[in-house]
């Protein structure tokens, strides 16, 4: 028998990790249905029948955030076999909240109690058997990062799965709400069973006031005007109003529990340790010049000293390959053409693109470290005034940072964003954070024309990123989305050491990722161009590709850059075909000055740009519309076309704008 | 006396939580419900958001949200 299981839990409790542990490699990364939060699904390890799936990490079931509505629909749609909750040991009450919310959707449940280990090495306890009890729910306690108590944990759930009994006891309501959640349960029984609601989770959605309930429920105008009458009663007896009472309800009950079974003498060695990184991290003064050390040392480290040797390797390995393919080609006499495809396009193409692997890898590396140990919330706290300045909050500062790795991810990390206008203002302004896709073309004309200076030239490409992003935030904010900017309440969980296995999981996801693209979109496109630049309108085979049809688009629009310096066709054209995905624009410009080697592409450019233009062309190609997978993202997540068109001609058109200026006021100051 | 008003170290006890809609929801199911204990750690290096300490974890929040918590008079703080 083949058996669904929900993840569910709070973020930073360590569900994925729990996720990666229970799954191994055997998961794949989708959307829910409809929306586009991350569903990831796997095969329980030595259980193929059963699988899983990774719901969003969440803290509650409010009807106000999409997570927490996706997780709802999928447990009531879907009907998993039974929910996996985990739960942080060592902040048990907030994470029991959602724990109680979970036990009202009626399915079988098993919590694994998660980083047991830091609560028993800090000399506090849990008595699981009592708590176990009091819940009706099996708990296992675990320790995900350090794989403990996972088998147990597949055991149960596997006992559970198997079992029809269900202990769950969900009498932890008192007084007044008591009273309350029964009337309501019983008049809207008949409704419940008709929208496949659990009862006592409508019931106790109705005493909340919950919007989608009440419509699914279809209940008469009678009954309802009747449970508006009873929660009015509950809120007059108890003095407040009705989500206030509930959520004050759920609290006690687990504070009554913990009461028995949790002794806490102090706090877990990771708490005080954190508090102590925190005094420094996130210091009055030192917080933000540490913040941009940090980023400041990961590019160093990414494209300098580490990224950099790990590159000519690769490259060289790649050429090395290309030789041996191109002797062959040349030994069996294939037709020069077909010799012509294969070098000069395809591995031309993919193999300038492919050697930036390291780079992508690095990044990723350092932005997964940064996310799994904690340090990206503290980031939000120190960054919260300054985004919300612009008309965001520091929530939006994640999901910019991810788009320092790609563009698509951090499109879509916005869905963590409650309000739709921050949502909106973020998928508009994370493009202008430089992706790694931009990176082969920093480092093209970083060689050719700063090699000394590369740091710094990169460095400052990515703060004009974030100065144009600022200034578009200002503008966007007193045009376009007028408003209130979204409640800032968000957890500082306490600093961890990452697990190994969900950051190298991480990292081979995106080189995948990137290496499928190079031998999809790339290889296409790169082929697609070679044929574009060595044939003419009538489909001869030309010598240069300056008679080609390339060439003539090029040439076409190459006179709109001229007040960007540089109105050579072969720039404007690698600018065109760089929409199908940003390492292009190097590969293309390889293949179109014929260059064999970077060496050679270097002096080609050289003849192409002066240092000034040079960099007005980094400048536009940083900011302008980004490439067709995120333009396909921002089309989803603004929901429409028109939009998202919108989008990317207000980033081409500030491109345009701004490296204008540059080249215009570099040349009054005698630098071009 | 409200939440934004504690200075870091200082500490209260919740009477009510203000606000409404999608903050007031999130500031309850987060546990900033009445008669919880809470202390403000610090403030972010530029004066905004806070940070509090309560069921023994660490959040924070806005202080403009924070005055939309009222405390009770003549308890907890140091």
């Amino acid at each position: 028998m083949k058996y669904l299981l929900a993840l569910a839990g709070n973020q930073n409790c360590g569900k994925t990790t729990l996720f990666n542990c229970l799954t191994g490699s055997n998961q794949h990364v989708g959307n829910f249905p409809g929306v586009t939060v991350e569903k990831k699904e796997g095969q329980i390890k030595r259980q193929k029948d059963v699988t899983i799936v990774d719901l969003p990490g969440i803290y509650s079931l409010s009807p106000y955030t999409s997570e927490e509505v996706v997780t709802r629909d999928f447990i009531l749609k879907e009907h998993p076999n039974a929910i996996i909750n985990i739960v942080d040991a060592t902040n048990i009450e907030r994470n029991l909240y959602l724990t109680l919310q979970l036990m009202e959707l009626g399915l079988p449940m098993v919590i694994a109690l998660n980083m047991m280990d830091e609560v028993r090495a800090s000399g506090n306890s849990i008595d699981v058997d009592v708590l176990s009890q009091h819940l009706g729910v099996p708990i296992v306690p675990i320790s995900a990062s350090k794989n403990e108590g996972i088998p147990e944990l597949i055991e149960t759930v596997m006992k559970v799965l198997r079992s029809k009994e269900n202990q769950m006891k969900l009498d932890f309501c008192t007084g007044a709400v008591h009273k309350a959640i029964h009337s309501i349960a019983h008049i809207i029984e008949e409704n419940a069973k008709e929208a496949g609601f659990p009862l006592r989770y409508a019931a106790t959605k109705m005493v909340e006031g919950d919007e989608p309930t009440r419509q699914a429920l279809h209940l008469k105008e009678s009954d309802l005007h009747i449970i508006e009458h009873v929660v009015a009663d509950m809120e007059e007896s108890l003095h407040t109003d009705r989500e206030a009472a509930m959520a004050d309800m759920r609290y006690q009950y687990i504070d009554q529990i913990c009461k028995g079974c949790v002794f806490k003498h102090q706090e877990t060695r990771e708490q005080i340790r954190s508090e102590k990184i925190d005094r420094i991290l996130t210091h009055k003064y030192f917080g933000i010049p540490i913040f941009l050390c940090i980023m400041l040392v990961i590019f160093v480290l990414t494209f300098n000293v580490l990224g950099t040797p790990l590159q000519e390797l690769l490259e060289s390995g790649i050429n090395v390959v290309t030789g041996w393919l191109n002797d062959f080609l040349v030994k069996i006499h294939v037709s020069e053409w077909l010799r012509s495809l294969l070098i000069d396009g395809a591995c031309a193409g993919v193999g300038s693109v492919l050697s930036f692997l390291p780079l992508i890898v690095l990044l990723f590396f350092f932005l997964s470290l940064l996310e799994d140990s904690g340090y990206i919330a503290r980031v939000a706290f120190v960054m919260d005034k300054l985004l919300r300045k612009i008309g965001l909050s520091g929530r939006s500062f994640v999901p910019m940072l991810i788009g320092f790795g790609c563009s698509v991810p951090a499109i879509m990390a916005t869905r963590t964003l409650s309000s739709d206008r921050d949502r909106k203002m973020t998928i508009i302004l994370t493009p202008f954070m430089s992706c790694s896709a931009k990176l082969p073309i920093y480092g093209m004309i970083t060689m050719a024309f700063f090699p000394k200076h590369a740091g710094l030239v990169m460095f400052s490409v990515y703060v004009l990123g974030i100065i144009v992003a600022i200034i578009s935030g200002l503008i966007l904010k007193s045009t376009l989305f007028k408003g209130n900017p979204v409640p800032f309440v968000m957890e500082l969980p306490a600093y961890r050491i990452p697990a190994a296995k969900s950051v190298l999981l991480h990292m081979w996801e995106k080189a995948k990722d990137f290496i499928r693209k190079a031998f999809t979109v790339i290889f296409l496109a790169s082929i697609l161009i070679w044929f574009l630049q060595s044939f003419d309108w009538s489909l001869n085979l030309v010598s240069d590709s300056t008679n080609s049809i390339l060439a003539s688009i090029g040439s076409v629009i190459a006179p709109i850059f001229i007040p960007l310096g540089f109105s050579d066709w072969r720039a404007s054209t690698a600018l065109i075909t760089g929409l199908t995905a940003k390492e292009t624009v190097k590969s293309t410009l390889s293949v179109l000055t014929g260059a064999a080697t970077d060496l050679q592409l270097s002096s080609v450019l050289q003849t192409i740009f002066t240092p000034l233009s040079a960099f007005s062309f980094l400048a536009f190609t940083i900011l302008y519309m980004p490439c067709v997978a995120a333009f396909a993202a921002t089309k989803r997540e603004l929901g429409s076309m028109h939009a998202a068109l919108l989008s990317s001609l207000y980033q081409t058109g500030m491109a345009y704008v701004v490296a204008t200026i540059i080249f215009q006021v570099g040349r009054l100051l005698g630098l071009g | 006396m409200t939440l934004d008003e504690l200075k870091p170290g200082q500490g209260g006890v919740i009477e009510f939580v203000g606000g409404e809609g999608a903050l007031r929801r999130r500031l309850l199911d987060m546990g900033l419900t009445p008669n919880t204990a809470v202390t403000v750690r610090k403030v972010a290096p530029m004066g905004d958001p806070i940070e509090l300490f309560l069921r023994s974890y660490v959040l924070t929040i806005r202080k403009e949200d924070a005055a939309k918590i009222r405390l009770k008079e003549g308890e907890g703080k140091r």
